[in-house]
């Protein structure tokens, strides 16, 4: 596990996540958030972990902990298909461009989330969308839940692999009242 | 249209009543005009003139940021850490430096159309003189420059015009340049306004040149049925020298291809091209052959097909020597833009290139006259061909099972590639005898080799994908329309009122290079899609060629199976890069031959016209380049629509409109001077989406505008509600947005239809004639 940027040439230029050592850490985070959100992207169906999809495994999360759920590109169909009804689609654009909008008031009209969590985006556009939040949102708290380092968010698993990836999204689920 | 440059010098004249002596008289411009429209407001528009017009753009789509680096580093004052708004030596904040970089990438585009316009209009001035006529389509075409008339007010007649028009484009890109300098421009929207600027120019810089090389070289004049054009390496005939030209100027191409007609050669050569240059090759000689995108330059290189290769300029890989020295082809560069380090043999004679490169003694030559480059090329390739028998740099199956032997599974080749290719679990197969995952990578790989400069043990990865995939390229024989050029003003007529009426339901450009995200084969899909619905698809570049390069269930490929008229149903390819000005010059002739709109000078109300009536969206799903960045910017401007693949985030920053925000999509009912909220139409001007799936949903919906009448609108959406409950499984939650009256309901949905707006307590409101620009009102209110 190293906290390198998984692409080699993405360097992080003044600040640099820190790393997500233990699964706990996102529990904590996200209990201690009032308004999670998390971004889903289109890698959601192209990870597969222990035979089941990444979809499965944030699906189970997203139940579990009840976070909401904005489906990007056309994962609201992948969702739909599971019986799994997310908060919100748009494009990942779209929602970036929300995210650092201070007067956003959400998905549901009730004011901006305090922590952003994004999986499943191809790196290098999760990686510019991180960017964009660390500099034109720069109080908003984000983390990656991605098994590769993204050094321009909050917080960031170091590089994993796809075995202790499925092992800590299991962790986070079960850490939550609907998980177990 | 003018003649420069007037000179008139007498020594002595005597009268009977006088003596003069030593006069001269020197007259810079003599108008000898013609050109009858009336001038508008705004001809040869310096930086700021359409400042108000890009500011209207500007303020519905605001730039979305994504920095891809926290630093500037462009002075001595830096580094400068510009995070989270902190501000440079200069003052300067990340924002306005992000469209600072956006400002030089388009700089960098327009400079680079233009200076190839340059060298085309100089050359072809120089071998048929100022005077000869401009003609791009006969009598079907009486437009025969939209841009240039639209910016400048210049109606050109001859190649001399078009310089005048450069002169013109090179004094703004200075301009515009300029202001990327160190304490100039601060504001990132004006950085903006000045990218649309050099966007703006780029389209004239384009449209120069290609209508320079087809009013000249007699290239398709404006043809639909332009012929079919075999593409694919599997089209070339390998037992004849090849001649393979890379880039985007075909006038060294042109060289070629005359001094072996003219030996009588032709026959006994294969003349190929990759990216631009391949379809100008095509337009001019029906013997050329388009072998594919410019991403694919390695791996023809290594293939060894090319006995020679010329390089012309723009997107040649800068170590393309280097590989071709690998499988002994002498390389021959030809512009002065990319002289390779190669000592310059212009004024050589021929015999002496021939012999040094023919021996081997020197590797490669820069030769700037292309009849030069055509006889060495030709000469050259036909004596070393028999001696390098197309000499392939692949490992053969046995050495790639062993050389992965030693592969560290360090995973550096995979953190390298662009497509986060699984290259260690396919080297790993291929050590245990296994190809299969090598070869599936090969349709994905975009040949830019990262993977081998980061493997520390120096394999040639990619090699190994060719070399496993080489049954796969040596198939690759498939049809390319021959590039058109521009569209013809009848067809102009026949499509402007169901286009502006909204009954074709759109214009969709797909345009630009091939850093695709999984292959092209999505290019082909979105193209087939909505071609099939009957909007008019035209192509462009490299994304013309991989629209060719695949097949339907009857074996025909796109251009075999549609036809190539502007017309619903109907498949372009414009040609090469710079024939993307046919393009926007298509959008602003529906203007000016349906509408009736002046062009001269006239740009605003051309692109309001554009934007609001013109359902067009241009789609660069593998954009790479700056180049691609100033054509985009062109199109913003115009008040087009531009969509990147998942690559484009890179440009790093997106113009986007928020659908939320009903306040924002207000336009003028030209009719009344009453404010209509139009909704989201079109949502956003610049974005990147990330799966072919997203882009075929976001180009149903970009293609909507206010003016679309009931019918159009109906048939619009129920294009955009069939795409989005295929790919996206549910009906879309925005249709309350974009429903006026009822009417604007497709019949057979109506009950899912009522429940959306139902939900939304939604209200009729009315269809306006609309517009941004209050000077176009016809009744003010009292």
């Amino acid at each position: 596990m190293s906290c390198e940027p998984w692409q080699c040439a993405e360097i992080a230029a003044t600040r640099k996540a820190n790393p997500i050592n233990k699964p706990e850490i996102v529990v904590a985070m996200i209990k201690k958030a009032t308004r999670p959100l998390l971004i889903v992207g289109s890698y959601a169906t192209e990870r597969w972990m222990e035979g089941k999809e990444l979809i499965d495994y944030l699906i189970d999360f997203a139940n579990a902990s009840k976070v909401p759920v904005v489906a990007t590109a056309h994962m609201v169909g992948e969702f739909l298909k599971r019986g799994y009804q997310p908060a919100g689609f748009m494009s990942a654009m779209d929602i970036g461009n929300r995210i650092v909008d201070p007067k956003w008031k959400g998905l549901d009209g009730k004011g901006p989330y305090d922590l952003v969590m994004l999986v499943g985006l191809p790196y290098y556009m999760e990686e510019l969308m991180l960017s964009g939040f660390m500099h034109f949102a720069p109080d908003q708290k984000t983390m990656t839940l991605d098994n590769l380092y993204h050094p321009h968010a909050s917080w960031s698993f170091p590089n994993a692999t796809l075995e202790e990836w499925a092992a800590n999204l299991k962790v986070i689920t079960s850490k939550f009242e609907g998980g177990q | 249209m003018t003649t420069k440059n007037v000179n008139v010098k007498i020594d002595e004249l005597k009268t009977n009543n006088s003596l003069i002596k030593n006069l001269q008289v020197s007259i810079g411009k003599v108008v000898n005009e013609n050109y009858t429209e009336p001038m508008g407001p705004t001809p040869m528009p310096s930086m700021s003139t359409l400042r108000d017009w890009d500011m209207k753009l500007l303020n519905r789509y605001k730039p979305f940021y994504m920095p891809d680096c926290d630093l500037c580093c462009l002075c001595t004052f830096g580094k400068c850490d510009l995070t989270a708004g902190k501000r440079g030596a200069c003052g300067i904040d990340i924002g306005a430096q992000s469209s600072r970089i956006v400002l030089l990438a388009c700089c960098i585009g327009a400079a680079t159309h233009t200076a190839h316009s340059r060298h085309m209009i100089h050359h072809l001035i120089e071998k048929y003189g100022r005077r000869f006529p401009l003609d791009i389509g006969g009598l079907n075409i009486k437009v025969e420059a939209p841009i240039t008339r639209l910016v400048t007010g210049i109606k050109p007649e001859t190649l001399g015009d078009l310089d005048e028009v450069l002169e013109y484009a090179e004094k703004e890109i200075t301009q515009c340049l300029a202001v990327a300098h160190t304490g100039q421009e601060g504001n990132n929207l004006d950085f903006e306004s000045k990218a649309f600027h050099a966007g703006m120019i780029d389209h004239i810089g384009m449209e120069v040149g290609d209508i320079a090389q087809v009013s000249t070289l007699g290239f398709p004049k404006a043809e639909p049925e332009a012929p079919l054009v075999s593409l694919g390496i599997g089209s070339v005939d390998l037992s004849k020298p090849v001649i393979m030209a890379i880039g985007h100027n075909v006038i060294p191409s042109i060289g070629i291809i005359d001094y072996a007609k003219d030996h009588k050669v032709d026959d006994k050569i294969e003349v190929v091209g990759l990216c631009c240059t391949a379809h100008d090759i095509t337009r001019y000689y029906n013997r050329g052959r388009i072998i594919g995108p410019i991403s694919w330059q390695l791996r023809f290189v290594r293939g060894g097909f090319a006995d020679v290769v010329v390089l012309d300029e723009q997107c040649v890989r800068t170590d393309i020597f280097d590989e071709a020295q690998k499988v002994h082809a002498p390389v021959i560069a030809a512009s002065e833009k990319n002289c390779m380090g190669f000592k310059n043999r212009t004024d050589d004679p021929a015999d002496e290139i021939v012999s040094d490169l023919v021996s081997g003694k020197v590797p490669g030559v820069l030769i700037l006259d292309p009849e030069k480059v055509g006889e060495v090329a030709v000469r050259v390739a036909q004596q070393v061909a028999p001696i390098r028998k197309k000499m392939k740099n692949l490992p053969s199956i046995d050495e790639i099972k062993q050389i992965a032997k030693t592969c560290r599974q360090c995973n550096m080749c995979r953190r390298s590639c662009p497509q986060d290719l699984k290259l260690p679990q396919a080297i790993k197969a291929a050590a245990e005898g296994n190809m299969v995952p090598l070869t599936d990578l090969y349709e994905y790989c975009i040949g830019c080799g990262r993977c081998e400069e980061a493997c520390p043990v120096k394999m040639n990865v990619h090699s190994f994908i060719v070399k496993a995939g080489e049954q796969f390229m040596l198939a690759e024989n498939n049809y390319c329309r021959v590039g058109r050029g521009a569209v013809q003003d009848v067809e102009i007529r026949n499509v402007g009122s169901p286009i502006v009426l909204g009954e074709i339901p759109g214009i969709l450009a797909v345009v630009g290079c091939s850093n695709y995200p999984k292959g092209g084969k999505d290019v082909y899909d979105i193209c087939r899609e909505f071609a099939s619905r009957r909007y008019i698809v035209v192509v462009s570049g490299c994304s013309a060629m991989t629209a060719g390069s695949y097949r339907n269930s009857e074996g025909k490929t796109l251009y075999e199976e549609f036809p190539g008229g502007f017309e619903a149903g109907g498949v372009l390819n414009v040609g090469s890069c710079v024939a993307n000005s046919h393009i926007a010059g298509a959008a602003i002739k529906v203007a000016n031959i349906f509408a009736k709109r002046n062009l001269r000078g006239n740009y605003e109300e051309i692109a309001d016209y554009i934007y609001n009536r013109l359902g067009a969206v241009g789609l660069a799903w593998g954009a790479y380049s700056q180049k691609a960045a100033a054509i985009a910017a062109g199109f913003w401007r115009l008040g087009v629509p531009v969509l990147v693949g998942p690559h484009g985030v890179k440009y790093r920053r997106m113009l986007l409109g928020r659908e939320d925000k009903p306040e924002d999509w207000e336009v003028y009912d030209a009719r009344t001077g009453n404010k209509v909220n139009v909704g989201p139409a079109p949502e956003h001007l610049f974005q990147t989406v990330e799966t072919p799936q997203e882009a075929m949903v976001s180009i149903a919906k970009l293609c909507i505008r206010p003016n679309d009448t009931w019918k159009g609108r109906s048939i619009k959406l129920s294009h955009y509600v069939d795409l989005h409950k295929r790919y996206y499984g549910c009906m879309p939650q925005d249709l309350h947005l974009f429903v006026r009256t009822m009417a604007d309901v497709p019949m057979t949905l109506k009950d899912e239809f009522s429940k959306i707006l139902e939900a939304h307590e939604w209200k009729e409101t009315v269809i306006p004639d609309p517009t941004l620009l209050p000077r176009m009102i016809r009744k003010m209110k009292g």
